[in-house]
């Protein structure tokens, strides 16, 4: 299989907090991977190091065979390939729906605004929003703010997709529409990296399951492993206090 | 019958109104009649002596003013009524300084396009708005040429620019040079190049911790050292730089204050999108930042608007210079009320525009995307 994210070693401090310990991780394209782990136990700050929204201090990314360093170039060429999610959606609230979308197409890849306008339409249909097209982000709900969000990463069609809690934020009700978008995207091959305590997603969709505390990968496994077989106390002392609320 | 009953609806409206809002109790009557009271003698003795009472072009003896001794109140005495002669007598000067009279048109045509240039960039939903900002652009060359002369028209030197003339000129180019700068401050101040930063942040408090009056001496006075000898900038122009470097230290901070409204998630947004850091700023960050600080912006602005008046210290002749200058005139002399509530009300018409503006706008953008 070949190999799109390679972390070797990777090591990251905030002033004097440890918070990432020698992280190594390969992804392959298509895999599915769900993060999971109590707060503050380096999810995050792991998945925003892959486009370099972190700069780790030790260690080696890479990503596509372009290793992250302080070089400019590499971390434009990898951004251009590594899509983004967040749990603050992080729509721009000064542009319409279908301007959020096409405004890195245009900008980014230089395209014709009516070529960005109908990708951005488009992905609206994939992520089953296209009447909200020409609104703007203060007037949609949560769940639909975060399938524009989505929408708005696929637009630069990437191919690796990374998912910081995108249902963290939500109503419990709005949850379903999203998680399915995602699921979608999944069946379609994305390689994707999604940090979530939704654990029947996780079921559903994840080849692997990774296990964080303090800074470390503490398990890794596949789900079927991972739920009914947790090899490390830790986990299972997480998944008791997850599944039984 | 109908309209009768909507009428005793509308006064007993009013009725309740004022019952409620001025006689509610004793207190609050007694501070109504007292208020009304004082209106009445302040603002009755005002318009006698503004309007009813005053002399405008002639004596009540129906003479052509000429100069004081025609004034009314200088001949009968008990007389008390303004005399307004001075501001017709003088209304070149108040309006164009010691711009030559053949000349006039140039100015009149400067002023009257001057809206066409600003209406583009005041309001946005409005028809040929482009062919209005293509204006916008050119209304500064226009103005330079049509002021200053150039091929076909006759030279004017600032020497000669007074009045309005000056305050406009100083206010309006003071503000648009400042913009464009303050915006570049703003961002260099939050930038993470520390060279940048230190740069702006030390402009910026230097120009904020002087007074704007040290900065016009200081411009006067020491700009052509620094200029290789023979060049040797006017008057006009080194009262310019200093207004526009004031100017934009004030409006940096506030635009400042816009850019830390914007929460981090956006720029990390775009960042994740490959949005370049110029992009971001320009497509992302100023748009929202700048909305945010329209009212400070605005309030800047009126500020300046009205520290243009400190240019007459260096001897040049604004509204307030001309109007200075009109009192220390032997036959004009001692008209002081009629000359500085003329040059207030000026000053007050375009303040109060700029701050209608700003409401305007606040209001607008609040509606905007909900």
């Amino acid at each position: 299989m070949e190999q799109v994210i390679q972390l070797e070693k990777v090591n990251k401090w905030f002033d004097d907090f440890h918070v990432l310990k020698d992280i190594d991780l390969t992804v392959t394209k298509g895999q599915k991977i769900v993060v999971c782990g109590p707060s503050g136990s380096g999810k995050s700050t792991m998945i925003r190091c892959i486009n370099r929204l972190e700069a780790h201090q030790k260690g080696h990314i890479v990503v596509h065979g372009t290793e992250l360093t302080n070089d400019l170039k590499n971390i434009d060429i990898i951004r251009k390939n590594v899509g983004m999610v967040f749990q603050q959606f992080n729509l721009f609230p000064h542009l319409s729906v279908i301007d959020n979308i096409s405004l890195a197409p245009i900008w980014v890849k230089k395209m014709p605004k009516k070529e960005a306008e109908e990708i951005a339409m488009n992905y609206l249909e994939k992520v089953k929003i296209p009447e909200q097209a020409h609104k703007f982000p203060g007037q949609l709900s949560g769940g639909q703010q975060q399938r524009v969000a989505i929408a708005r990463s696929l637009a630069m069609n990437p191919d690796i997709m990374l998912f910081d809690e995108p249902t963290s934020a939500l109503d419990p009700e709005m949850i379903k529409e999203v998680l399915d978008v995602m699921i979608q995207l999944a069946e379609e091959g994305m390689t994707m990296l999604v940090v979530t305590h939704e654990m029947g997603f996780a079921k559903t969709v994840a080849d692997q399951m990774i296990f964080m505390d303090e800074g470390r990968i503490v398990e890794q496994a596949t789900p079927d492993e991972f739920f009914n077989n947790p090899k490390s106390d830790r986990t299972k002392l997480f998944l008791s206090q997850i599944l039984n609320h | 019958m109908s309209s009768l009953s909507i009428n005793s609806f509308t006064h007993k409206k009013y009725y309740n109104w004022v019952i409620r809002n001025l006689f509610s109790s004793w207190i609050n009557s007694i501070f109504t009649i007292i208020a009304l009271i004082f209106l009445y003698k302040v603002g009755s003795f005002f318009l006698n002596w503004a309007f009813f009472e005053a002399d405008f072009r002639y004596n009540f003896q129906g003479d052509l003013i000429l100069d004081r001794t025609f004034c009314s109140k200088n001949i009968k005495p008990g007389e008390f009524g303004a005399c307004w002669a001075i501001i017709y007598a003088r209304w070149d000067q108040f309006m164009y300084g010691f711009y030559p009279v053949e000349e006039v048109w140039r100015v009149n045509l400067t002023f009257a396009l001057l809206p066409f240039a600003l209406f583009g960039v005041l309001f946005d939903k409005i028809p040929f708005r482009k062919y209005f900002i293509y204006f916008t652009f050119l209304y500064p060359f226009i103005a330079y040429f049509m002021l200053y002369g150039g091929p076909g028209l006759s030279p004017v030197g600032t020497n000669k620019w007074g009045g309005l003339l000056v305050t406009l000129f100083l206010g309006i180019t003071g503000i648009a040079l400042a913009f464009p700068l303050s915006i570049l401050l703003a961002l260099g101040r939050r930038s993470k190049l520390p060279i940048i930063k230190s740069i702006c942040v030390v402009f910026i408090e230097f120009i904020r911790g002087v007074p704007l009056i040290t900065l016009l001496f200081t411009a006067n006075v020491m700009l052509p050292l620094f200029l290789p000898q023979g060049v040797n900038p006017d008057n006009l122009l080194r009262a310019l730089v200093a207004v526009t470097l004031f100017q934009s230290a004030y409006m940096a901070e506030a635009i400042r204050g816009g850019l830390q409204a914007i929460p981090k998630g956006h720029i990390e947004a775009a960042e994740a999108l490959g949005l370049t850091y110029w992009q971001t700023t320009r497509k992302i960050i100023l748009p929202q930042a700048l909305k945010i600080a329209i009212p400070p912006i605005v309030n800047t602005c009126i500020g300046l608007f009205k520290d243009t008046s400190l240019v007459l210290i260096i001897g040049l002749f604004d509204l307030l210079g001309i109007g200075r200058a009109a009192l220390a005139d032997m036959t004009w002399t001692k008209l002081y009320y009629e000359v500085y509530v003329f040059i207030s009300l000026v000053f007050f018409i375009f303040c109060f525009g700029m701050s209608r503006y700003s409401l305007y706008l606040e209001k607008k953008l609040k509606t905007d995307n909900s």
